[in-house]
């Protein structure tokens, strides 16, 4: 992979309304056993991110492994909030033949406030010869 | 949060209905969740659960044990696949809180997380606003 995506920032993805139904769905896929929007919802923007990078890069989803997630909350996300995400490339290092691509994504309310910042690590495994990017 | 706050070991099921669900709900149609054939192609042992329905249930549990909590800080490392077969029973994922400590109004909790007999998450911890 291009070492040149390395802080590169992507287009932000959103805004993203927050909607009862969806948290409630979101709820159900989790087994939720709380109230609240569960901490892991944000999940639903940064793929649409990550989506967004991956093609950009031309990265086969097939290929990518998920390797750690981090959420760092400002405030809970409540019903009503309009997200938005924008994810950048903030490293980029090789291992045993993948690309470990290190990104962190800020999400913000309507307001322009980080409300959360997410930390991803992604594996793109079986990198052709040419490279992706 | 109350007094008598216990932290007993969350249990989970997945099957590959609990897949489908979350990748609709969660939009990571990602096939190495849902298709053998894609799966065994990449080398994974089978359909594996998306890491971040296993970091779900873990928030799940934090849930559960805090009486929901403000989650502060969630994170944690994919270190093995939870796989889970094609049949009616899917496997068991239980979270286990090994550390609790309280510091300035804030509670970390770091955690064990397992599949069958494998750890499935790397460091997974927790700070919730207690």
């Amino acid at each position: 992979m291009d070492p040149a995506i390395v802080d590169r920032a992507f287009a932000p993805v959103g805004p993203f309304v927050v909607t009862a139904a969806k948290v409630a769905e979101f709820a159900r896929a989790t087994q939720w056993r709380g109230a609240g929007v569960p901490p892991t919802f944000p999940i639903l923007l940064l793929n649409d991110a990550m989506l967004a990078f991956l093609a950009d890069v031309g990265a086969p989803l097939e290929r990518i492994v998920h390797g750690e997630q981090r959420f760092a909350y400002q405030r809970p996300i409540t019903v009503g909030d309009e997200l938005t995400a924008a994810l950048r490339v903030a490293s980029l290092r090789s291992l045993g033949g993948a690309d470990v691509i290190g990104t962190v994504s800020t999400i913000t309310d309507a307001s322009g406030a980080i409300v959360c910042e997410a930390k991803a690590t992604l594996v793109h495994s079986g990198a052709t010869e040419e490279g992706a990017a | 949060m109350s007094a008598e706050t216990t932290f007993e070991p969350q249990r989970f099921i997945l099957t590959r209905a609990d897949l489908v669900r979350y990748a609709g709900a969660s939009g990571d149609f990602n096939p190495i969740h849902w298709s053998d054939r894609v799966a065994g192609a990449v080398g994974l042992p089978g359909v594996i659960a998306h890491g971040m329905l296993t970091l779900g249930l873990v928030g799940s549990a934090i849930a559960a044990w805090t009486g929901g909590a403000e989650v502060v800080e969630l994170g944690a490392k994919f270190t093995a696949p939870v796989v889970v077969p094609d049949d009616e029973t899917g496997v068991v994922v239980e979270v286990a809180a090994t550390k609790v400590s309280s510091d300035n109004g804030l509670m970390t909790i770091a955690m064990e997380v397992r599949c069958a007999d494998a750890k499935v998450l790397g460091m997974p911890k927790a700070t919730v606003r207690a």
